[in-house]
Order: structure tokens, then sequence, then C-alpha cells
């Protein structure tokens, strides 16, 4: 019975040898690493040239083997019963015939003949027909309300001239965003049901989404030509891992015993999956289909680049002429759209949870799809009034509103008022600090930083981690990407820096206040959903091209998660042990540093990591006003369509962002260890 | 600890070899005075039966283990403690378990949280793959069967409530009963009109349409039971199924379930921590701790002879007075018949009324009204002054 008395056995805890020694070690290890590497730094030039540019001669071509890669795929590659290029064909065609249909109900209308010389037969949906449609969806799913809120939000399209380009927009994301669905579904089944297609597809989910977009439109547009296709398959490769991931999650969380119930009445695997699993995850199934539309919406302006044409289009186009007032509309006729999507998809989201009202009664086919019925009966009506009256059928010029002239007027006025002082800020914090900083990180040894970071590893998670860190930050230099990457760090870094500075201190305020936290979650938001290119518009107006204005509009973007893991870290913190801390007769101040700010460590160190990952893919866009770094470098090969250089700077930021990924969270494992 | 353990294994073989006492030989009775009508199940007194002493279920060293290397831990000669299995990184969820469950019998399997009952019980029809051990239902090895003739015996012949009802939310109650039967292909009208049978059994006649979250908990678990119904099964598992229930709902469906197992007679296995709740419904208890049964036997065996202080602890705040039969006390008869009687399958408790009218020993009437012995009041004192 002395097993049940452990209280009784003597408490004899193992004592460490002589734990002065290991934790001496543990001190010194660091400034003897930081010692070493500066010595190293400052004269080893002479001993150990490589170590500081490395050799040409030992440079991995990798960018060639991936350009010889593409051609053999485009070119020879073959699958036995059919080759590579039909592949990509098959695909496109999947993509196109939906997409065309979708465009001719939304935009062109039907066409009889080709290219330019096309005839318009039947016109496409007017847009008082979209407009009621989309009000009726809104009713739908959330009655008069949600009605109330798309309709201005498509109103606004109409109203500032976007209309045209919004609905070619429209048409992609509409085939786009089921292909996404039932592909990421079906993806997150399979992981689901056979753990070895799990092993595999995760990781390659995970490369998906810290890749930046840039690197795989290069392949993207080599396979699948310039055009709406490739617009489209983009889309698809970026919206995609989310769904997967969320289903996996989905089925996971299914509760056991729901599970145990289907095998209990004996489902069959097909029946399991499609009659127990897939209806009782609808709920997370749902927020994944809104990650999916989202996203899609994110991506719009670079599926662009390859040839989506719409609201995307004339934002980029806008970017160039640096014409503000035309990006800007532009640019938040995108949000309009995303706002009306999003709040659309998270209605039904929340009335698929709920259960439905009863079927309606009656036999006749409107009274069984009251809903469908009139939608048709729209169609029909404003069909015949947009023959008769024009105006119903296309907007007229001379009613729509322009705010371009208005925002680029704003701009001048800063500009011609501000210009001395903005200049004064700009070349101030350019020459004292992104310049030096510059210089520094471009002049260190990569063999000695590739040898700090693994040791880093190290420390924090043992050999494996180690490794993988050493391991890819000498492929970044071995590629001959090293030059580039410390232009990217810096940036980064600096861009980092100051999105904590301010962040963190806002999310401690905000965390403590409510109102001031619901006002800041309403600015959060908005945020994201504007498209990043929005930020730079501004930004490069006011301070023209270059770095500092990179690094503005990565802060601009890159702030969002530094706040809002603040506020959720500290809002975590068990509220027992602040009032245990109360108790004791702490400060406020004290309760904030001694207990708050400690426990909610980790969830702040994550944070940074996201905020590391907003300002990478950030800094890929502010390629488009003159970084030199590698996102310019994945930038140039897109407009030569080079995909070996294209995929090498691109894999060149995705290892940046692992790396700081792995260290950062193995950093913030410890650190909760240590706490709990 | 040790000694505790091999008693209780003593006593299991003991109950597989001898199962039940013959009527007879006087020993225990086993009958448990309760709502349901009289005589449905096994009485001693009368030794009518309901309960035959066929084996439907049969569970044989089953072991489970969670967690790496399960198997080659209970390979060896020894029995792995759960500190060995511990040392190794696993955990034994179920240790050694032999019992037998019989047709028309309520199994209660009764242990706290973590003692592996939900574990076993997936095990018995399962749901879970046991490490080791043999399960024989109606004499056939499930562990050897193929998973389709697996869908086929769960389809037709078990049945489960689980302990957080499991209804599917985007179905009707009438679904939700339905879906057993749409699973095996049984086109609408005839499951719809089987799943309405089985919902008025459960007294939810009027509730067909309404969603699962617009239902309290107790009418949740009768849909559950509904469903569990609907493809009639033979052996009705029901694990923790009144567990997330408040006190009042479930001694109300306690009695539900007595009322229905007095019409349908399944056998079953009844997963609980209650022990009250186990005493007012089992015709057997096992009790289980750390993966082990510690102790099986009718409620009254265990009242009367705990195999280790764990079940003693368990057993103690239970009135033995109204555990312990008449029957487990009687004497035989050596002549005189005292004026008073009473049911051999009657609680102590309700004989103890008896006395105060001045009498020293009670007469103690088998179902038949026959006299088979007597019972003395200072025994039942004894007994009553025990708790
Ligand atoms: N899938 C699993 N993996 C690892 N350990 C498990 C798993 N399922 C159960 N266990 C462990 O097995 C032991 C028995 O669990 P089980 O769920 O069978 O207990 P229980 O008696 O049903 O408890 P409760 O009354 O809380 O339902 C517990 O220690 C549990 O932690
Ligand atoms: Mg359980």
């Amino acid at each position: 019975m002395s097993a049940s008395f452990p209280f009784l056995q003597p408490v004899s805890e193992p004592i460490p040898e002589n734990p002065s020694i290991a934790t001496a070690r543990a001190r010194w290890l660091w400034p003897a690493a930081l010692a070493a590497f500066v010595l190293f730094w400052q004269f080893g030039d002479g001993l150990a040239k490589w170590a500081f540019s490395y050799p040409r001669a030992f440079e991995i071509p990798a960018a060639r083997w991936i350009g010889k890669a593409t051609k053999w795929l485009l070119d020879e590659a073959s699958f036995g019963l059919f080759t590579f290029t039909d592949l990509t064909r098959f695909v496109a065609q999947i993509i196109d015939l939906p997409y065309r249909v979708a465009l001719g109900l939304l935009s062109t209308g039907l066409l009889s003949g080709q290219g330019s010389s096309a005839v318009q037969q039947v016109p496409p949906l007017s847009w008082l027909a979209v407009l009621a449609i989309v009000a009726l969806i809104g009713h739908h799913a959330g009655g008069v309300r949600l009605a109330a809120l798309v309709t201005a939000c498509f109103g606004f399209l109409v109203l500032f001239g976007q209309w045209t380009s919004a609905m070619v927009t429209l048409a992609s994301i509409v085939v786009a965003v089921p292909i996404g669905v039932v592909v990421g579904l079906l993806l997150g089944l399979a992981a689901w049901r056979w753990p070895v297609f799990e092993r595999v597809l995760v990781p390659v989910l995970d490369l998906m989404q810290t890749i930046p977009v840039f690197a795989y439109l290069v392949p993207v547009l080599v396979f699948f030509g310039f055009g709406p296709t490739s617009a489209i398959v983009a889309t698809l490769i970026y919206a995609l891992p989310p769904m997967a991931r969320v289903t996996i999650l989905a089925m996971r969380s299914v509760p056991s015993e729901i599970r145990d119930l289907g095998n209990m009445v004996g489902c069959s695997r097909r029946q399991m999956t499609w009659k127990i699993m897939v209806p009782s995850a609808k709920d997370s199934l749902m927020v994944g289909v809104n990650q999916v539309i989202m996203l899609s919406l994110n991506m719009v302006i670079i599926a662009s680049m390859i040839g989506a044409g719409g609201l995307g289009f004339d934002v980029l186009a806008a970017l160039r002429r640096l014409d503000i007032g035309a990006g800007l509309e532009a640019g938040l006729a995108i949000v309009a759209l995303a706002v009306a999507l999003d709040r659309l998809s998270q209605a039904y989201a929340e009335k698929a949870g709920k259960p439905a009202a009863g079927i309606p009664a009656g036999n006749g086919f409107v009274s069984r799809h009251p809903y469908l019925a009139a939608a048709l009966a729209i169609i029909v009506v404003t069909f015949i009034a947009g023959l008769a009256v024009p105006a119903l059928q296309s907007f007229p010029e001379a009613w729509q509103v322009s705010t371009g002239t208005f925002w680029s007027e704003v701009v001048r006025w800063i500009n011609i008022n501000f210009f001395d002082a903005l200049e004064a800020i700009r070349n101030v914090i350019l020459l004292n600090l992104l310049v030096p900083l510059k210089r520094l990180l471009a002049d260190l040894p990569w063999a000695g930083v590739v040898a700090l970071l693994a040791l880093a590893g190290y420390r924090l998670g043992g050999l494996r981690l180690a490794l993988l860190v050493g391991v890819l930050a000498f492929l970044i230099a071995a590629t001959g990407q090293w030059e580039k990457a410390t232009v990217t760090v810096y940036l980064c870094g600096v861009s980092v820096v100051f999105a904590c500075l301010i962040g963190v201190p806002l999310g401690i305020l905000a965390a403590e206040r409510d109102r001031l936290w619901r006002w800041l979650q309403l600015v959060i938001d908005t945020l994201q959903t504007l498209p990043s290119f929005v930020y730079l518009m501004p930004v490069v107006m006011l301070f023209r091209v270059g770095d500092f204005t990179a690094m503005i509009a990565v802060v601009a973007y890159a702030v969002v998660p530094a706040i809002r893991y603040t506020v959720l870290g500290l809002h975590r913190v068990d509220p027992r042990v602040v009032e245990a801390g109360r108790a004791m007769g702490c400060t406020p101040r004290q309760i904030l540093t001694k207990i708050k700010l400690k426990l909610a460590l980790p969830e702040i160190l994550l944070g940074l990591n996201q905020t590391i990952m907003f300002a990478l893919s950030m800094l890929v866009i502010t390629a488009l006003v003159g970084t030199r770094d590698l996102g310019q470098e994945v930038y140039i090969a897109l407009t030569k369509a080079d995909t070996g250089r294209g995929i090498v700077a691109g894999l060149s930021i995705a290892f940046i962002a692992i790396i700081a990924d792995r260290l950062i969270s193995a950093g913030a494992n410890r650190i909760r260890e240590r706490v709990s | 600890m040790d000694g505790g353990q091999r008693a209780a294994l003593v006593r299991l073989d003991q109950e597989v070899e001898a199962p039940g006492p013959a009527p007879a030989s006087g020993g225990p009775g086993r009958f448990l005075e309760r709502a349901a009508p009289e005589g449905l199940r096994f009485d001693y007194a009368t030794g009518r039966t309901m309960a035959s002493h066929e084996p439907k279920l049969v569970c044989r060293g089953v072991w489970k283990i969670f967690g790496a290397g399960g198997k080659s831990l209970i390979g060896t000669a020894s029995r792995p403690t759960s500190a060995d299995l511990r040392a190794a990184g696993a955990v034994g969820a179920v240790r050694d378990v032999n019992i037998e469950v019989r047709e028309g019998e309520i199994f209660v399997i009764m242990g706290l949280s973590g003692s592996g009952k939900s574990t076993l019980v997936r095990c018995l029809s399962r749901l879970i793959e046991p490490t080791s051990g043999d399960i024989l239902f109606n004499g056939e090895n499930l562990l050897a069967a193929s998973e389709a003739r697996m869908i086929e015996i769960r389809r037709h012949q078990m049945g489960m409530v689980f302990q957080h009802f499991a209804l599917l939310p985007h179905l009707t109650v009438l679904a939700n009963v339905a879906f057993p039967l749409e699973i095996q292909g049984i086109e609408r009208a005839a499951r719809e009109e089987r799943a309405r049978r089985m919902i008025d059994l459960v007294g939810l006649a009027g509730k067909e349409t309404a969603f699962p979250r617009e239902l309290s908990g107790g009418q949740q678990q009768r849909v559950g039971i509904a469903r569990s119904l609907a493809v009639e099964p033979e052996l009705w598992f029901l694990d923790e199924p009144f567990s997330a229930l408040d006190p009042l709902i479930r001694r109300e469906m306690q009695d539900e379930f007595l009322r229905l197992q007095s019409v349908l007679k399944k056998t079953i296995v009844f997963i609980t921590h209650d022990f009250d709740e186990a005493i007012r419904l089992a015709d057997r208890i096992a009790i289980m701790k750390d993966g082990e049964i510690v102790q099986a036997g009718t409620p009254e065996d265990l009242v009367l002879n705990p195999a280790t202080p764990y079940v003693a602890e368990f057993t103690r705040s239970v009135a033995r007075a109204k555990v312990v039969k008449v029957a487990s006390l009687m004497r035989p008869l050596n002549g005189v018949l005292p004026p008073a009687s009473i049911r051999a399958a009657a609680p102590i408790a309700e004989a103890a009324p008896l006395f105060s009218a001045g009498n020293e020993a009670l007469a103690v009437l088998d179902g038949a009204g026959k006299p088979v012995g007597l019972i003395d009041r200072a025994a039942v004192v004894d007994v009553m002054m025990r708790g």
C-alpha cells in the first residue's frame, strides 16, 4: 500500500553534479562567441577572404538548374499517358471554361466572333441586376441589414466608376473560390485520412505560405502564359493552403464521440467522411471558405501582374503613373468588394451553424425557392428594362463621381507646404540609421553570421535546429544571394523594430482600456483588409521611391500583428495570478512589468514572429518602389520570365522567414517552459 | 496493494468458473428492489430468471496500452504495474480485464474518472483496437472480424449511447434518430416510420422537427437513446449516459431507462462513475481502478464483501440495509413459524419496521409465498447499525 502514500516517502530531488560549471559555461558562451565574431570580422579579411564574399567558383548554380528543369518540364516531361504540357493545358481548360462563363455573365456578355472583332449578342447582367441580386443574397444570408451593407458596397463600385473593372475581378474570384475550396477540402480530407500524405502535404503548405507570391508567379507565368488563367492559378496556389489546413484542423476537432457514433452505426469510410465528418465540421470549414475568399482578394493586384486585369490592373497602372487618386479609388473598390464578400461568407458560415428554418410548405417552384424565383424575375425585368433604358444597362459616366483629382490635390498641397519637413525627417533617418546599418550588415562576413545563427539555433533548440538554420543560411550565401539578402534583412529588421516600438506599447495601452481596444481593433481590421499596395501609394507620393518609403509602408503593414498579439497575450494572463499579485501589494506598474508582461512574453514573441512574416511579405511588394533587395530580384525575374532567378531569390526570402520563425518559436517555447 | 489485486483476480476467476450461486443453496440473493415491475429479471427467491446465464459478451485478458511499444510491454511473463507502464512512457488504460456479460442483464462498469471505463467499453465495441486479449460476442471473436464484418455487426447488433450525446447538430431529432437506418440504406419512409416509434418510446413525440441545440440535456439524451435503439441492437452500450445531466433529471432518466429495459430486455453494458447509479441499475457491477477490474459481483456482494479497501471506500456511504437482501441473513427454519413474514428478495430496510411489533424473528417467504427460513432481529439490527 506504500505506493498510495507518496508523500510519506523521503523527497529526494536528483541534485545536478556541479551546477555552477554548467551555468558559467552558458554565461560565457555568448560573449565569447560575439568577441570571436568581432575579431574575425575586423582582422580576418586577410586570413580568409572566402568568408567575406562567397567565392564565385563554388557557387551553386541553382538558378541555372531550375531554368533547365523548367525547360525540360515544358518540352519533354511526360507521365506516360500524357505530357506535362498536356497537364497544364488540362488545368487551364478546367479554369478557363467557368471563367469565360462568369466573365460573360458579369462583364462581356455573350460574344460571337473572336478577339477584338467579337460582337456582343446578349449584354451581360446590368449593374441594376447585379445590385439587386447581391441584395437578395445578402437578405438570404443575413437579413435586411446585411442586404443594405452589401448593396452599399456594390453601389460604391457603380458610383465611382469602378464597375467594369470590378466585374472582371469578381468573375475571377467567383471562379477561383469554389475551385480553391473544393481542392483544399479534398487535400485536407486526404491528409486527415492518410497520415503519410499529411506528412508530405504539411511541409509543402508551409513552404507555399512562406515563399513570397512573386516567386511562384514566375513558373506559373512560364507554364500557363500571360492571362487570366495564369492569374487564377496563382491565386489558387496562394489561397488554397489555408483551406487545406482548416480542413485538417476541422476534421481533428470533430469530437471523438461523434466519430465513435459514426463507427457505431456502421458507417463505411465514405459515409464517415460525407455524412459525419464534413457536416459536423461545417462551421469550421466555413471559416476556411472565408479565408479563401479573403486571400483571393489579397491576390487581386499581384495577380494582375500576370494578366488578371480588372481592379488589380487599375491599381498597378495608377501606381506606375503615381496617380494617387485613381489608385486609391481602385484600391478602395477592392476593399468594398472584400467587405461585401467577407460579410456574406461570414453570414453564411453563421447560418450553417444554426438549424435551417423549416422548409416552407407549398409545392410550386416559387414557394419552394422564393429567392431563386426572385433572382430570375430580377434578371428578366432588368434585361427588358436595360433594353428600353440604356442607363439601366450600363451606368452612365455623367452620373459617376470621382475623388481622384481631390486626392491628387491633397498630396500636392502637402508636398508644397511640408516638403522641407518631410524631406528633413527622411534624410535624418536615412543618413543616421538606414544607410549605416545597411553598410554594416553588408560588411559582415557571411561565414561568421552563419556560424552565429547556427549557435543560436543550437542554444535554443538543439542540434537539429542548429543544422536547419545553418544549412539554410549557407544556401543563401552559396546561391549568390547573400548581398541582396542582407539588404532584405536590414530593411525587414529596421521595419520590425519600428513596428514593435509602435505596436507593443499601443498593445499594452489597449489591453487595459476596452474602449481604446475596440477602436484600435476597427483600425487594425481595416488596415488588414486594405490591399497592401494601397499603403505604398501615399508614402511614395510623400517620400518618393527608396528604402525609407519601403520602410514606412512595411511598418504600416506589419504593425498590426505586433498590436494584436500583445493585446492577446495580456488578455490571456490568468486573472487569478493578477489577483494574487494585487493581494501581495504590487503597484499597477509592478503588476504590468513583473507579472503580466512576463507571462504574456511568449504571445508577444509570437507576435514578433508574425510581424517579421508580415514585413517580409510586404517587402516583396515594396520592390516596386525601387529597393535593392531580394524582392527586387524576384520582380526583375518576373518581368524577364526567368524562372530560375525568380525561384532562387524567392526561396532565399523563404529561408530568411523560416530561420527567423524557427529561432523565435524555439525561444518562445523555452520561455513558456520556464514560465509554467 | 498487490494482495488486494490478487484477491480481486481470485474472485473474478470464481465468477467465471461458477457463474452465480445455485438458487437453492441460500446464497446471497441478487434482486434489487426498484421501479421495474417485479419478476422481470432473475429472482433468486422464485428461481425465475429473465437473465439467462448464457454469456453474450466475453472479454478475456484485454489490455489497452496507449503510447509507444504497448505490445512489447505486456508480452513478458509478469504483469506490468501501472507504474512500470508510466516509466516506459505509456498509459495502461485497460489492464488485463476479464468480464462476462450475460444475456439480458445490466452489467455496470463503475470507476472514477480516468479509470479506463470509456476505453474498456470502446474496446468491447472495438471502436479502439485493444492491445491484446479476446473479445467474444455471441461466441465470435470480434478482434478477428474483418472491417466489413464489424460494420455488419455494428449496424444490426450493437447500439451505443454517448456521454455527451453525440447528436449530429445539422440534423433534426427525427433525422438523428433515423440516421443509423439511413446509413444502412433503408429508404426514407420506412426509416422515418421506425424513428417515430423510437421517439414515441422515449417520450419525445412532438419534437421530431426540433434541432438538437433546441433541446434540454435530458431531451438530447433521450434522442441519443432513441437513436441507439432504432437498429434494435442485441447489445447496448451506454457510456455515462446520464453523467452530463443534473441530479433530478438523472433520476428521472434512470427510471425511464429501467422502464425501457423492462420492455426491451436488452443485454446492457452501462458505464457510470456514480456508485448510487450503479446500485440502482445494476444486476452486476464491475469496479475499475487504474485500468483494472478490482472486483466484479452483485451490488450486495460488493457491499458485504468488498475485496479491497478501495471498494470498501465506495460502498461505505451506501446504506447497507437498502442493498442487502433478507435472503442473505436468513437462517434455516426450525419448526416454529413467527406470525410476521417478509419476502426473501426484499432489502433489510423493509424488514426493520416489522420488528417493532415485538417480534424477535420473521418468517422468510420465497416468491411463491412458501416459507423458506427465518430472520432474526439481532441480524437485522446489526446490518442497520453498520449504516
Ligand atoms: N487516446 C488516448 N491516448 C492516450 N491516453 C489515453 C487516450 N484515451 C484515454 N487515455 C488515458 O487512458 C486513461 C483512461 O481513460 P478513459 O477515458 O477510459 O477514462 P474514463 O474512466 O472513461 O474516465 P471519465 O469518467 O473521465 O470518462 C486515462 O488516463 C486517459 O488519460
Ligand atoms: Mg469516459
